[in-house]
């Protein structure tokens, strides 16, 4: 007897298990993908219905020529700006911040540690009042982040997620090659660069496609940061696309499209990055 | 060489430079973390810092605030848009956790295995939790129109139910977010069982299988118990995660109609931002946060005290 899952349904062979089988993992399909699935179609649909999903009669890209006139594509160029900046900026924290937690010994780790925990407890949405408070002055600097790409790259650029990860990850590689490295006369950036980092690069593929999906699906920062239309990111004006009489659904639908395509494109891309993200970060808590 | 042109001072120098470093060495951990903790300073801490004090004022941009003690606290907790708020931030936290954890249990149990087709389920399934939570709320929103030409209420009519009037009504329009986040939550806790059940032990099934027990009792003697460390992670982030919850209902209702699905978030979201009461939403705000907290450490304790 074979134990490859719990139920052993995969063993179940006959005319009637297999029918059944296929039912269910259909219907499993079709409720999960389908609403994708329908949004694909109707963002390529000629005339869509004003209102709700329907089959359409032939397939154009007047949708998208139109969310062109309505600026959607400045909309998902200031995402990419967001996202581009951001995720760099998340990596190199990261991967600094990991390297100190992880290679070395010092006063105050566990409270760095704990902080970071906490930090993740803090759910953005809780501190928004606050933080656009602080973004409107940083204190003790005074410079004003509203309204700047700044505003909303800064403060998504240290994540505690991630810098546990790679954390994790950069335990594991082995002392005696750093030491060898030293030995060797390599300095402490030295070291770093070119012995640790490098053996590194699964990890950062997993907070690289973790900080994208993470990014790239922000809503209240932008929402507080963007003081005029135009720096909108493509999910904040969604909202804003919806009640255009002229076009209908169409625009929304194809602006949603490409809202959702990068971060499903990067997941199918990493996916085996992002599975072990997802355990890793879970699992461990 | 260095011996050769420095022998005089070889009784000090050594010593010096061996403090010197080791000065330095104690610096370059923090030279390494101070950009995370510069970034989390000024973008977690200095704005919990502010929220707390601001929830003791009245908040009067050009007047100065007016310290008021506690009756911002007393407000949020007694208004009744705040007290039904937090009443929706529950129902919908607490429901949604659940029924995410049941069906993903469900889902992973009937997908779990190393076959090429269930692969495909799991990844297809497992779409929606990577996708941009305001696109496909607005797809949702227009799936739940609600006349009987909507989307879902066509499928309704092929079961003879309906039409249902969705996100449109004040008895349905918390619940309908609710089977969206659902449909959004319940792969991601589909994917962490998977992950656990394949950390089951085989020989235990094995054992069961000897004992001649059947799928049912090994199904709830020893998968159920070896995958409780899964339930509580689950538990937390969900539960974190529902009280929270803005984009979602933003998008869909914004609260409405009537005030129906209002949550926490999007009334201090209002409150704060729009009708700058910026104290009273600082307060409901620190409610949420202690919640929050209290939940995280409750789970904590709870996890350890059951681990030993």
């Amino acid at each position: 007897m074979r134990f490859d899952s719990t139920l052993g349904l995969e063993s179940k062979r006959g005319p009637l298990a297999v029918t059944l089988k296929t039912i269910l993992y259909a219907a499993i399909v079709i409720v999960f993908l389908g609403p994708l699935v329908g949004l694909l179609i109707n963002a390529f649909g000629a005339v869509p219905d004003p209102t709700r999903f329907s089959l359409p009669d032939s397939f154009s890209l007047d949708n998208f020529i139109q969310a062109g006139n309505r600026k959607v594509f400045l909309y998902l160029l200031n995402s990419f700006v967001v996202v581009g900046f951001g995720l760099l900026l998340q990596m190199i924290v990261s991967v600094f911040a990991a390297y100190a937690l992880a290679r070395k010994k010092f006063r105050g780790m566990t409270v760095v540690l704990l902080l970071m925990l906490v930090t993740m407890m803090i759910p953005e949405e809780v501190i928004i009042l606050p933080l656009s408070a602080v973004l409107g002055e940083l204190p003790l600097i005074g410079t004003r982040l509203i309204g700047t790409y700044a505003g909303m790259i800064l403060p998504i650029g240290a994540w505690g997620f991630s810098i546990l990860v790679m954390t994790e990850f950069m335990k594991e590689v082995p002392v005696e090659l750093e030491e060898a490295a030293r030995i060797d006369g390599a300095g402490e950036m030295r070291t770093f660069f070119t012995i640790i980092l490098p053996l590194c690069r699964p990890a950062i593929g997993v907070i690289g496609v973790f900080g994208f999906t993470m990014i790239w699906d922000q809503y209240v920062l932008p929402l507080i940061v963007a003081t005029d239309s135009d720096q909108w990111t493509l999910p904040i004006a969604l909202r804003s696309l919806r009640s255009d009489e002229e076009v209908g659904i169409g625009v929304l639908l194809a602006a949603s499209l490409l809202a959702l395509l990068p971060s499903i494109i990067a997941f199918l891309a990493f996916q085996r990055q992002f599975m072990r993200g997802l355990t890793s970060g879970a699992i461990k808590g | 060489m260095t011996t050769t042109l420095s022998p005089p001072r070889r009784g000090t120098e050594p010593r010096r430079r061996h403090k010197r470093v080791r000065r330095r060495g104690a610096l370059v951990p923090w030279l390494f973390l101070a950009p995370a903790l510069l970034l989390f300073l000024y973008f977690k801490f200095i704005p919990i810092f502010v929220m707390m004090k601001d929830s003791f004022f009245e908040v009067r941009p050009f007047l100065g605030n007016r310290w008021v003690g506690l009756e911002n606290y007393e407000n949020a907790l007694t208004d009744s848009a705040f007290t039904s708020a937090m009443w929706h931030s529950a129902v919908l936290a607490l429901l949604t956790t659940v029924g995410s954890i049941v069906l993903g249990l469900v889902l992973a149990l009937l997908v779990e295995g190393p076959a090429r087709y269930l692969w495909f389920v799991r990844t297809a399934a497992f779409l929606p939790v990577v996708t941009t939570i305001a696109a496909v709320a607005e797809v949702w929103r227009i799936m739940y129109h609600p006349g009987p030409d909507g989307l879902l209420n066509t499928v309704a009519g092929w079961v003879g139910i309906g039409p249902l009037s969705f996100l449109s009504s004040e008895d349905s329009s918390l619940w309908s977010i609710m089977v969206m986040m659902i449909w959004r939550g319940a792969p991601y806790d589909m994917m962490i069982f998977v992950a656990g059940l394949v950390g089951v032990d085989r020989t235990l099934y094995e054992a069961a299988a000897v004992d001649g027990a059947t799928v049912w009792q090994r199904f709830w003697r020893v998968t159920l118990p070896a995958l409780r460390p899964v339930f509580w992670i689950l538990f937390t982030l969900a539960a974190i995660r529902g009280l929270r919850v803005f984009v979602e209902v933003y998008v869909l209702t914004n609260g409405g109609p009537n005030g129906s699905s209002e949550v926490l978030m999007t009334l201090i979201y209002k409150e704060g931002l729009q009708n700058n009461r910026f104290g009273l939403a600082s307060a409901a705000s620190v409610v949420l946060f202690l919640a929050t907290l209290l939940l995280t450490v409750i789970v904590q304790v709870l996890r350890r005290r059951q681990a030993r």
